[in-house]
């Protein structure tokens, strides 16, 4: 990797004018996604702020009965924190099924919202790609692109985000809070992620030199019920090929409120709303509606030469995790 | 200048912004216990504890972690008395090369302290009832080993040595050769 200055934050707002000041700076925290980048040249900073002692740390309940999380909270005690396991056990689920717990000691929420496409063609920088430079190709669409978009990708770029977290905190609702120096902003978490139209070199809606300090989770009745389902290549330690984080609220046998969100088949986690909607008033014993939202959620789909597959296996993840969340939840 | 406190000792070293901590350890303070074997963070043979907790010292920068307490696989043995995990994977096999084997003792060394706190995997069927050590199953080692890779094989092994590890009886390794042949 190349040399950078290092400096450490002694404030969020010290963090935030660095990196508004100098533009080839760049935040780190748990370390685990930049510097590997760094190592393979995909980022050339100038220098790193260290935000990873800052506070942001700490898991608090918010007047409406939801959590306010820190950014710096790392993916472990986020995964383990009481509240969490008991109200939100689908985020729990979601971030345990990531990575190791090696990684997940180091990373940390803001850094896992942030951390990018595992695309290979991405990670080798004797290929061109659009997301490292505008306009060079995208050789990923004509390439091996069996973990690649079938959701919302462009000519551009087929990339997925990786992040197993984001696709149980777009199920629940959840919004980023940011700061820049004009002040802080929320941003719902379904509109953070971008998806890549003709700018893939942009992941997110956070501006240069915003900082992610806290993610908000509203109450949600229902969230019990929430199951997360990863498929991949191996039983752990591996990225998802496709992943679905559900929550259904039923009464008697009629389904009040539903959510399906979707990873690693798309750009961004994908909330599929439309299939939520239909869901609404149907009952919950009868298989044929699942079978029905699982239609409604893929279908327009656009496959690539090697990635048909994650079509049907989206389906059949999305039928399961909503029998699963019929019986009120629970590991899958 | 960094300073870095490592197995109990401060270390002063002049490295640059860019060293990883794995590579302080074992270019900087012939530290050469911790191994590397992807640099990526996608194999464990680096696995060190900060503060406690086990991380992959190839994914931090060695300036990340100045005061923290860093203990690599050196300081684990007093003089010619193994610590407890070592001896388990030494009796039950848990190696062959031995390459990814100081990652996978610190790893395992760290599991059992998780566990003894109470912390849930992915494969925690309650989460609001963690295993404990007598009642950890064989899913759920595997799961919680799963960010250490080896090379030659040796899993068998190495969940025998974090069973016993963990006070419980593994299975003699000559049953699952029975087991195999019957099978
Ligand atoms: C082998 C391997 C396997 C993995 N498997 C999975 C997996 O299965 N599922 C999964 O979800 N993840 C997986 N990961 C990725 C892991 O979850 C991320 O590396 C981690 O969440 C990043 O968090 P961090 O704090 O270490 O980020 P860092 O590496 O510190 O930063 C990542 C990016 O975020 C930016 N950033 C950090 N904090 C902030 C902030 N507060 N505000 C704004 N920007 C910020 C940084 O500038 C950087 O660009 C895997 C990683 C590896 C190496
Ligand atoms: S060398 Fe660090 S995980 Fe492989
Ligand atoms: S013992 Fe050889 S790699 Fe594990």
């Amino acid at each position: 990797m190349k040399n950078f200055a290092y400096v450490r934050a002694n404030s969020v707002e010290d963090a935030i004018s660095r990196t508004t000041n100098d533009r080839q700076a760049m935040f780190i925290a748990g370390g685990t996604n930049l510097v590997d980048r760094l190592k393979v040249f995909l980022d050339e900073p100038s220098q790193l702020v260290d935000v990873s002692r800052l506070e942001m740390k700490q898991i608090e309940r918010t007047n409406e009965g939801g959590l306010k999380i820190g950014a710096l909270v790392t993916n472990t005690d986020l995964a383990n924190h009481i509240e969490v396991r008991r109200n939100y056990p689908l985020l729990s689920r979601a971030i345990l099924a990531g990575a190791s717990q090696q990684i997940r000691n180091m990373a940390t929420v803001g850094g896992n919202l942030m951390q990018r496409t595992r695309c290979p063609y991405y990670y080798d920088t004797a290929f061109p790609c659009n997301k490292r430079q505008l306009n060079t190709g995208c050789p990923a669409a004509t390439g091996i692109n069996r973990i690649h978009a079938i959701l919302g990708a462009s000519e551009s770029c087929v990339a997925v985000n990786p992040s197993d977290m984001s696709v149980a905190m777009a199920a629940l609702d959840a919004t980023v809070e940011v700061q820049g120096m004009q002040g802080k902003r929320e941003i719902p978490l379904i509109d953070f992620h971008r998806l890549p139209g003709n700018t893939p070199d942009r992941d997110t809606n956070l501006e240069p030199g915003e900082l992610i300090t806290a993610v908000i989770l509203p109450p949600l009745s229902f969230a019990k019920s929430g199951v997360y389902l990863k498929l991949r290549d191996r039983a752990s330690y591996a990225f998802a090929l496709v992943s679905v984080a559900t929550a259904l609220e039923v009464a008697g046998e009629q389904i009040k409120n539903a959510r399906v969100a979707l990873g690693g088949v798309a750009h961004k986690p994908w909330r599929a709303m439309e299939a939520e909607e239909f869901l609404i008033g149907k009952a919950a014993n009868n298989k044929s509606n699942f079978e029905q939202a699982a239609e409604i959620a893929l279908k327009d789909a656009k496959t690539l030469a090697h990635n048909g597959f994650k079509v049907e296996l989206s389906k059949r993840a999305i039928r399961r995790a909503l029998t699963v969340s019929a019986q009120g939840g629970g590991i899958v | 200048m960094i300073k870095l406190k490592i197995n109990g000792q401060f270390k002063t070293l002049d490295v640059e912004p860019r060293v990883t901590l794995l590579d302080a350890l074992r270019e900087n303070l012939g530290l050469t216990g911790s191994k590397k074997g992807c640099d990526h963070g996608q194999c464990g043979a680096c696995t060190v504890l900060i503060d406690g907790q086990r991380a992959y010292s190839c994914l931090t920068l060695a300036v990340m972690q100045e005061d923290k307490e860093i203990t690599t696989i050196e300081d684990l043995a007093k003089g010619d008395d193994l610590h407890p995990v070592q001896t388990a994977f030494l009796k039950n096999d848990g190696f062959q090369c031995g390459y990814c084997t100081p990652g996978q003792i610190c790893a395992s060394l760290a599991l059992l302290d998780e566990v003894k706190n109470g912390s849930v995997s992915y494969v925690t069927a309650d989460l609001n009832n963690p295993p404990t050590l007598a009642s950890l199953s064989e899913t759920e080692i595997k799961e919680r080993m799963s960010g250490n890779l080896c090379r030659c094989s040796a899993y068998n092994g190495i969940v025998a040595a974090v069973q016993q590890a963990a006070g419980q009886t593994p299975p003699s390794p000559a049953a699952s050769i029975e087991h195999s042949q019957a099978g």
